[in-house]
């Protein structure tokens, strides 16, 4: 038998379909390469009883001849953003360590319900606020990978660290990972895997822990553009628990994939060509477009002409709705309390949110206070949501003369973990050219392009027009199939 | 104009009064969730996972909340805004799980209303007088703090968390403590006929922020403070004639009016100082990024105003223009929705027992609704059960004396029997003899005996002495036992007296 672990969504549910093997052997061996590489530290907890149920679940199915569903046996890493019903829940915060929600979320409820199982709790950056996985409480998640010539270990990126890492290295064939601003495409890109955030409003918010409401949203991380179509149908559907759900049917992605271009227009933003983007990041850009017109489609130059206020606005309009929706985390009704000896409320709320927030998360918390308050709130926050309207009109315009925009998911590889954390700033840069797409709250997905000098991943994004994940998917698939991208990290864990 | 000033040391002071009115929306469930708002359930049974502000929990809008608000804001004439937006007001406190309020800070639901609160001699209010509402926004309660449950904790109830408040923002167009009291009333009065709140200022249905200023005559208006959590209209009219009193005092001591929020102290009648405005909260409002613009549709709308009752001041004007009531009886019968609700429905009864038009026997029905019935039900006290007043039993007494059968004072017995036993009034009148004789053959017999019997009166009254004709008509009734329809008996007395 093949090694299971190799095995993406697409290959697990047809050969449990098939009965090539059972659910139960596909759990088993994932549990195992879980078990194995602690060192990455990509889970906050495990549940291997969980996916062994889901796997039993779904073998007694079959054998009843039952239908299966989408996901069916196929087992996955569910990022701690996700309330998971029994299941410690943590947003890697102190601040939630313990804390045992007695409800599913949406997304994940829908996932387990297409017959998928859960390996473990993802690692992530706390409250999905960083783009390295650096700042979980529990822990730096490591990327499988490794720069040619050093043992220095490296950034999953993040927030969907855990999530990236874990299906880099095959202890997961997938996993939920969720972007606010680049947190499943940027750490896709540094690990050579794919992920795609949907357009806003397709995957319910209800149950995730919520970061900035307007932006956050889940999305499917896995090693193949199929397997995320086929992981994205499972995740995605109206849900009238969350306000700002789409209402509208959700597309078989999965079976509309194609990779023939022909008739499509390929948008290439002009202002993405940075200051300080890798050269080998460009270089890929062009062979980007290389596959894309051999698939072919046309390419055109489209002008993103507010992209250099994306960033700027972002790291107001993200940190405002942040600094009220972790207001909740105050030591009243659960999670961490904080009450010294003597203290009244004031004193519980200070001790108990100094204990329990990270850093960073500290950080936003006090720029979005500070940009929400009287006399600076039409300064930044009104004048950042005027920005954010005029980046999605540049999309607008774009789209009018293309279906879809090719461009690249980061400015650089991954970096040594520790090695960027001098200057807040300097890592809030790594996302330049995911949060336009975000602000939008357009579709956009990280597809592997090909490996630099030093033997690290290099994506490529891809950026549709609202509801149209197919165009984007397809876009993907071109790529997909033209990079031939079969590197993998060898295991040192 | 309000005559109401306040006769200071060093001369005049006008007072200027604006409220904020909080009305919880009667609905059955919250704003935001799904849970219960029952009054007076065991703490913390009525807290959904949104309520409590659980990770990853969301809002979603009731639409009956929003239709309530709706409604309310037709009620006043108001502006409805077909867009409107959800705002967050930030601020920790323990009973506010999710650290802010969601409410409606730059773009209410409804927009200027106004509200007519009529003249009331007795009250000083001189003539009628049009208060403006500046607006009404839709907003989450919080919970509740408990502090005598323990030594040194304070618990926390979360059952009142999330349920749906309108808060209704007049214009500062009161002049006086009557005044404020006369728009708390007619505001309630309107919220109770729409439905859209149940009033009860006890269970803290409705609370009231009062803004108080003072100013000399004509002059610019003055620095105003604000008076939370006032909940009864008693306590509205103290709270400002103590504030205006105490600001007066302070100014005319050379002091300066500090803006600041005051509370109600419903022991002593007083305000003292809550927080001055430099400890005033930053509430870091911004639109709810959970929830999307509120746009109504005009079907809904077209629904909301269709579905309004007709409301106290287009009911007044008809009990006065058509029915032909007193504009007295008219106020008393409209100001309360159970006062007008029995009255339609035994005018109504009683109109069709007599076949009669409305009109004709609404004075007689709303005399009975509004004096002689709950006379007697008040003397009665625990003896009458209020369950026999029907209706039908109403009407029956109501049609008997109409007749002329029974009297107005018969009336009375028989609605107390009734009230005492539920039995039948007709049953009731016979079995007990309470009915008047209106047998022309046997009242005339007796008048003829009295005018046989007195010739010397029946000399002197023919001579001028008219005021002899009261001393024929209760030997009349006499000789008839007190039955007689007195109509009759003067009829006849006329005729044959000359």
């Amino acid at each position: 038998m093949t090694d299971l672990t190799n095995l993406g969504v697409k290959d697990i549910r047809d050969g449990v379909a098939k009965g090539d093997f059972t659910a139960r052997e596909v759990a088993s061996a994932f549990n195992a390469a879980v078990a194995d590489a602690a060192a990455l530290n990509a889970f906050i907890v495990t549940t291997p009883d969980y996916a062994l149920a889901a796997a039993d679940a779904v073998d007694s199915k079959r054998a009843a001849g039952e239908p299966l569903g989408a996901m069916a046996g196929v087992p996955i890493g569910m990022k701690d953003l996700f309330a998971t019903d029994g299941v410690q829940t943590t947003a890697a915060s102190h601040i939630l360590e313990g804390f045992t929600p007695r409800y599913e979320s949406t997304v994940s409820q829908k996932l387990w319900d297409a017959g998928a199982g859960m390996l473990g709790k993802l690692n992530l950056d706390q409250f999905a606020m960083g783009s390295s996985n650096e700042t979980s409480y529990f822990g730096n998640v490591a990327s499988p990978w490794k720069k040619a010539g050093s043992n220095a270990a490296m950034s999953p990126g993040g927030s969907s660290g855990g999530s990236s890492s874990a299906v880099a290295a095959r202890i997961a064939p997938a996993a939920t990972g969720t972007d606010t601003g680049g947190s499943i495409r940027q750490p896709a890109a540094f690990t050579g895997i794919c992920g795609i955030k949907p357009t806003y409003g397709r995957c319910s918010r209800w149950g995730v822990v919520a970061f900035a409401s307007s932006l956050d949203q889940a999305g499917p991380m896995a090693r193949s553009v199929e397997d995320c179509a086929i992981m994205l149908g499972a995740m995605a559907g109206f849900d009238p628990k969350d306000s700002t759900s789409l209402d509208m049917p959700v597309p078989d992605w999965e079976a509309a994939l194609n990779s023939d271009l022909r008739g499509k227009k390929v948008g290439i933003p002009r202002e993405y060509r940075m200051e300080g983007t890798d050269q080998a990041i460009l270089d890929s850009w062009e062979q980007g477009k290389v596959w894309l017109k051999d698939a072919g489609a046309e390419i055109v130059d489209v002008s993103l002409p507010h992209t250099k206020y994306a960033l700027p606005a972002y790291y107001i309009v993200a940190p405002a709705e942040a600094s009220s929706n972790l207001a909740r985390y105050d030591g009243v009704r659960y999670g961490l309390r904080d009450l010294p000896d003597g203290s009244g409320l004031q004193d519980m709320y200070a001790a108990t949110r100094a204990a329990g927030f990270g850093d960073e998360v500290k950080r936003r918390i006090l720029i979005g206070t500070y940009v929400l308050s009287a006399g600076f709130y039409d300064a930044y926050y009104t004048q950042a949501q005027k920005v954010r309207a005029l980046v999605a009109r540049d999309f607008e315009r774009a789209f009018e003369q293309c279906d879809v925009i090719l461009a690249p998911t980061t400015p650089t590889a991954s970096f040594p973990l520790g090695s960027m954390n001098e200057d807040p700033l300097t890592m809030y840069l790594n996302d330049v050219f995911a949060v336009p797409a975000s602000l939008a709250g357009l579709p956009a997905m990280s597809v592997p392009a090909t490996i630099n000098a030093d033997g690290l991943p290099l994506g490529l994004q891809l950026v549709g027009r609202p509801f149209d994940e197919q165009s984007v998917l397809n876009a993907g698939l071109a790529i997909q199939q033209r990079a031939d991208f079969t590197a993998k990290p060898d295991k040192w864990w | 104009m309000s005559n109401y000033c306040i006769q200071g040391a060093t001369g005049e002071w006008e007072v200027v009064i604006g409220l904020e009115v909080h009305a919880q929306i009667s609905t059955r469930s919250k704003l935001f969730s799904g849970a219960s708002t029952e009054f007076g359930a065991e703490p913390n049974s009525q807290v959904s996972l949104v309520d409590a502000a659980m990770p990853g929990m969301l809002p979603v809008p009731n639409r009956e909340c929003i239709r309530q608000a709706v409604r309310t804001g037709m009620a006043i004439e108001a502006q409805i805004n077909a867009w409107s937006r959800f705002d967050r007001k930030n601020y920790f406190y323990a009973d506010l799980p999710q650290g802010y309020q969601i409410s409606q800070l730059y773009h209410p639901i409804v927009g200027e209303g106004q509200l007519l609160i009529e003249a009331d001699e007795k009250a000083g209010i001189a003539a009628d007088k049009i208060i403006g509402i500046e607006r009404i926004h839709v907003e989450q309660d919080a919970g509740k703090l408990m502090h005598d449950q323990h030594p040194t904790m304070s618990y926390v109830d979360l059952n009142r968390s999330g349920v749906a408040l309108m808060e209704i923002v007049s214009r500062p167009d009161m002049a006086s403590p009557a005044e404020a009291g006369a728009y708390v009333r007619k505001l309630r009065a309107i919220l109770r006929y729409v439905g859209s709140c149940d009033g009860n200022m006890e269970e803290g249905s409705m609370r009231a922020d009062v803004n108080v200023s003072v100013r000399r005559p004509g002059e610019e208006l003055g620095t105003r403070t604000e008076t939370k959590n006032v909940n009864s209209v008693r306590f509205v009219m103290q709270a400002i004639e103590h504030e205006a009193m105490r600001q007066v005092d302070v100014l005319e001591s050379g002091g300066k009016i500090v803006q600041e929020t005051r509370l109600f102290d419903p022991g002593t009648g007083t305000t003292r100082t809550m927080r001055s405005k430099e400890d005033a909260h930053d509430y870091r409002y911004f639109p709810d990024p959970d929830l999307l613009p509120l746009m109504l549709e005009e079907d809904f709308l077209a629904e909301c105003r269709a579905s309004l009752p007709e409301l106290p001041d287009a009911k007044r004007t008809r009990y006065t223009d058509v029915l032909g009531l007193t504009p007295y009886n008219a106020r008393e019968l409209t100001a309360e929705v159970e006062t007008f609700a029995r009255f339609e429905t035994l005018l109504a009864e009683t109109a069709k027992v007599i076949s009669k038009d409305q009109a004709k026997v609404a004075t007689q029905v709303a005399n009975w609704s509004l004096s002689v019935a709950p006379g007697v039900i008040k003397a009665l006290g625990d003896e009458a059960d209020p369950a026999n007043a029907t209706a039908a039993a109403q009407a029956s007494i109501l049609a008997m004396q109409d007749k002329g059968e029974i009297s107005g004072g018969q009336a009375k017995e028989i609605f107390e029997i009734v009230l005492k036993t539920g039995r039948d009034p007709a049953e009731i009148a016979d079995a007990e003899g309470l009915k008047q004789v209106s047998d022309t053959g046997a009242i005339e017999a007796a008048v003829d005996a009295i005018i046989a019997a007195n010739a010397d009166k029946v000399e002197q009254y023919r001579g001028g002495k008219e005021a002899l004709f009261g001393f024929f008509v209760g030997q009349t009734m006499k000789a008839m036992g007190g039955k007689a329809n007195p109509g009759v008996v003067n009829q006849l007395l006329k005729a044959k007296l000359g």
